[in-house]
């Protein structure tokens, strides 16, 4: 038999470090689901997502129940609808994101990823269309969510789309102005996206994806942090060793229920996705961690160090616990849903410079940021440039999900409500990068020799 | 398929006795007990074979729970999957 202290351990983990599956994210391919006719597009695509996920909230609560251990969400991905809705004789997808959605509330699922377009060395006339949709799909819909890539470290950046993301960003925000400009919330630009994320608001199910594939998401920064309270002052190489431990336990678990959720659904299991993914509760926080690493507040000298290491230290623990690893996989950074980077916000130590330093060598990027409502396009997509060369360069995913909240300005707050909590508004520097941005292009693919 | 029931409250009479009972009426066997009290409280861990068990295991799982509540008791059952994945390679 097992012995009571492991059983009390995980018991202790669930119950009072927040140890949780944070999401199953069921892969879907829309790619059959093509048709000239948009009425009959949406059709297919509604009748395959609630063909495909009709138990997958059913199965996931017995599994939860049986096992003892919340699964927080349970979602959907699909085909990039750009690729999906090409064929369409329509102007606009704003009627496929609300088939999206109906189909979401059917199957019972919070989100559903995939109102997206992979543009990292062009547009196609689909991939336009579903821009340009982005803002009035946002407004109109409660649980879709959408994403860009614009570039990657094959292609480049694709600056005309990168120009287009900051416009497309701030009328989101505008039209979604009475909930604080909620709609940016669920909007993600990325470079290296990838395709088997089961993450939100980033997901969607890639071409080289299988018919239908379960992912999973596991998180637990309490159950971390809490580890770490054990080995105060000791040297790092003992800190690593700890978050690897720590780690491995928490992937193990994700990959028992997502082996028996695909299992079930009669599906294939795709990956686990190695994640720390903080929420607004206390003793959830990614920051939490760095500063029990010894840093006063996250944000200060010493923090890109203590978030390589954790990100690092995760991975390395949780790839002998599971058979295929992919998605994000590190630790994230989301400024809202964090409680610890809410504080260090507030407090002004963390700033956006200190953040884009910090996806240098975690999970994705600028992630969940409040900015003053006056910050102009441009602006956002210089932003969104930044983080892209990042992620170009060092080929690895970086994304930017940021909220230019209506009417707000530095000191005030955005709420976003749940797991998306609130964001302080932090400040931008206000000189103008409008002439760059201006420009429109390619930046050509980086050299992947001679690193220095 | 094997399950743990954890058995935490404050420790009276008839504790394992009512435990037991309830899973016996869901044709649960018991495969080995280990407890100890502490300052008052009761701790249970019951290793339990549910391969037979009459209803589904999510439904033992909120029963066993409610009847928990009725004694002042916190009973769980889990999979015991879910310690052997955390805790052995």
């Amino acid at each position: 038999m097992l012995n009571q202290k492991d059983i009390l351990a995980t018991q202790d983990m669930i119950d009072k470090r927040h140890l949780d599956i944070r999401t199953i994210t069921m892969g879907i391919s829309l790619l059959d689901c093509c048709d000239p006719d948009l009425k009959t597009c949406c059709n297919k695509i509604y009748n395959k997502i609630t063909r495909c996920a009709k138990d997958l909230v059913r199965i996931g609560e017995d599994i939860e129940k049986e096992f003892g251990i919340p699964i927080v969400n349970k979602r959907i991905s699909v085909t990039p609808i750009s690729i999906v809705a090409s064929a369409c004789e329509a102007d606009s997808y704003v009627e496929i994101a609300k088939t999206l959605d109906a189909a979401a509330k059917t199957c019972g699922v919070n989100f559903i990823g995939g109102f997206s377009a992979l543009v990292q060395k062009g547009c196609t006339t689909g991939d336009w269309k579903l821009i340009r949709s982005i803002p009035e799909a946002m407004a109109a819909t409660e649980r879709v969510c959408a994403s860009v890539n614009v570039g990657s470290t094959k292609a480049g950046i694709n600056m005309d789309a990168v120009a287009e993301m900051g416009r497309i960003v701030k009328k989101t925000a505008e039209l979604t102005a009475e909930n604080d400009g909620l709609g940016c919330a669920k909007v993600v630009v990325f470079a290296n996206a990838v395709e088997d994320n089961p993450f939100m608001a980033g997901a969607f199910h890639g071409v080289g994806e299988p018919e239908c594939v379960l992912n999973v998401g596991v998180s637990g920064p309490g159950v971390v942090y809490h580890a770490l309270q054990s080995v105060k002052g000791q040297p790092f190489d003992v800190v690593a060793e700890t978050i690897k431990k720590t780690a491995f336990q928490i992937t193990r678990m994700g990959q028992l229920v997502g082996q028996e959720a695909s299992r079930r659904l009669g599906v294939p299991f795709g990956i686990v996705d190695l994640s720390l993914a903080p929420t607004p509760a206390v003793g959830d926080s990614v920051a939490r961690i760095l500063e029990e690493m010894g840093l006063e507040v996250t944000g200060t000298h010493g923090t890109t160090a203590a978030l390589a290491m954790l990100n690092d230290a995760v991975k390395k623990g949780g790839v002998m616990a599971s058979n295929h690893v992919g998605g994000l996989s590190g630790a994230f950074i989301p400024v809202s849903e964090d409680e610890g980077m809410i504080a260090a916000a507030e407090s002004g130590t963390l700033c956006l410079d200190k953040l884009e330093a910090m996806t240098c060598v975690c999970s994705v990027g600028l992630d969940m940021i409040a900015v003053p409502g006056d910050t102009s396009a441009a602006t956002i997509s210089a932003i969104i440039a930044d983080e892209a060369a990042i992620g170009m360069v060092n080929s690895k995913t970086t994304a930017v999900r940021i909220i230019p909240a209506p009417g707000k300005t530095v000191g005030g707050r955005v709420e976003m409500g749940g797991l998306l909590g609130s964001a302080p508004v932090m400040p931008v520097h206000d000189k103008s990068s409008e002439n760059f941005i201006a420009r429109g292009g390619r930046i050509p693919a980086p050299l992947q020799s001679l690193k220095n | 398929m094997k399950a743990i029931v954890t058995v935490v409250g404050k420790d009276r009479v008839g504790i394992i006795a009512g435990v037991c009972t309830a899973l016996a009426e869901f044709n649960v066997n018991v495969l080995d007990i280990s407890q100890t009290v502490m300052q008052g409280y009761f701790t249970m861990m019951m290793a339990a074979e549910v391969s037979q068990c009459n209803v589904p295991l999510a439904e033992l799982v909120t029963r066993m729970d409610e009847i928990g509540r009725d004694m002042g008791l916190s009973i769980r059952v889990q999979r015991e999957d879910i310690f052997e994945a955390m805790h052995r390679i």
